[in-house]
């Protein structure tokens, strides 16, 4: 039996196994930036502030994206905080 | 107009010097007036690779510091009529580069009417490589088909892509170009090798050309004589491929299929 699986075994395909690494790992370093944090928070934050400018008046500074892990989760939280209107 | 032509990998020990140097001395034996600068300040190895070593006197740093004119610090290649090479300090001063004085020089290589300025590029992602990458209109990205290499590669492409200074000023990013180093044909075929086609779906730049594994490298570092220069080896006539390709002229891929020895070949003990 050892003897004829030797001659039938297949030879296992690393170069397929290090393509499917290589996809997946780079897909997740492609979406994060240098810190760790996804490299489209920046942006978000810029086009949530022009959105929301249009209807209120705020601060660049009164709107907070974070975005946390918390086990298997990712929680993205938008926190804008909206000036008193008289 | 000069143009100027960053050597990068990321990964140390691909083969960017030797890229270099081939690469370089290619576009002088087209009648191109290059320059090739080694960037790798403290570890200076361009000069063994293309043979000058006991003709430096002066040194990249020295030129930015004002200790000596560029005209002092270039040496002229042996092999190419056109070819000169800006050696690296061997200044252990993390700092002996800056934006400025890189700038400096380069703008004074271009007054001095260079066709092509390669900057040979050192590993890692530290200043040294940063400002090699920062002038550059082109990038030769240099890859072996190997799991941590590519890697590498995908990091420094996504740097070129926002430090440079064409990202930063806004401007056409820089060309890359994906130079595959390394490839043995044999492996691929035997699943034991990422494929070129593997490495070009995966980074997505346009690939300009593939270097086999050879012992031709060794035996031309060994001398100080670029790659290039080793007549009719396949590593040779892969870099005039790789030139020729970058000066817009269009070449098959050669040396990427596994040739099986003839019967014959085997029998008389060939390779």
């Amino acid at each position: 039996m050892s003897f004829l699986s030797f001659f039938l075994r297949e030879k296992k395909n690393t170069a397929n196994v290090a393509k499917e690494r290589l996809r997946i790992i780079l897909a997740h370093e492609r979406l994060n930036g240098d810190n760790g944090t996804p490299n489209y928070l920046p942006q978000l934050q810029k086009e949530l502030i022009e959105v929301i400018s249009k209807y209120v008046k705020i601060n660049p500074e009164d709107i907070k994206v974070n975005l946390e892990r918390q086990g298997q989760l990712e929680v993205l939280e938008v926190k804008i905080e909206m000036q008193q209107q008289n | 107009m000069t143009r100027i032509v960053v050597v990068t990998s990321g990964k140390g020990g691909v083969g960017k010097t030797t890229s270099s140097a081939s690469f370089s001395s290619g576009l002088a034996m087209r009648g191109y007036k290059t320059v090739v600068i080694d960037f790798d300040v403290g570890l200076r190895n361009l000069d063994l690779i293309m043979g000058c070593e006991r003709r430096v006197v002066y040194d990249f740093v020295n030129v930015i510091q004002g200790e000596a004119t560029l005209n002092q610090a270039l040496i002229k290649d042996k092999n190419s009529e056109n070819l000169f090479v800006l050696p690296a300090s061997q200044t252990r001063d993390k700092d002996a580069l800056s934006q400025e004085g890189v700038e400096k020089v380069i703008n004074n290589l271009k007054e001095m009417g260079f066709d092509y300025i390669v900057c040979d590029s050192p590993a890692g992602i530290e200043t040294g490589a940063l400002l090699a990458a920062y002038f550059a209109d082109d990038a030769l990205v240099v890859t072996n088909p190997e799991v941590s290499s590519v890697r590498d590669s995908d990091r420094i492409l996504g740097i070129l892509a926002s430090k440079s200074r064409r990202a930063v000023m806004g401007e056409d990013p820089i060309k890359e170009f994906l130079l595959l180093t390394r490839y043995n044909p044999k492996r691929v075929e035997d699943g034991e090798m990422l494929s070129l086609k593997d490495i070009e779906d995966i980074l997505r730049i346009k690939l300009i050309g593939v270097i086999p594994e050879s012992e031709s490298v060794l035996q031309a570092s060994n001398q100080g004589l670029p790659a290039i220069h080793i007549k009719s080896s396949d590593v040779s006539e892969a870099y005039l491929d790789v030139v020729a390709r970058y000066l817009g002229e269009d070449k098959p891929l050669r040396f990427t299929e596994y040739q099986k020895p003839s019967l014959l070949k085997r029998w008389l003990g060939g390779k």
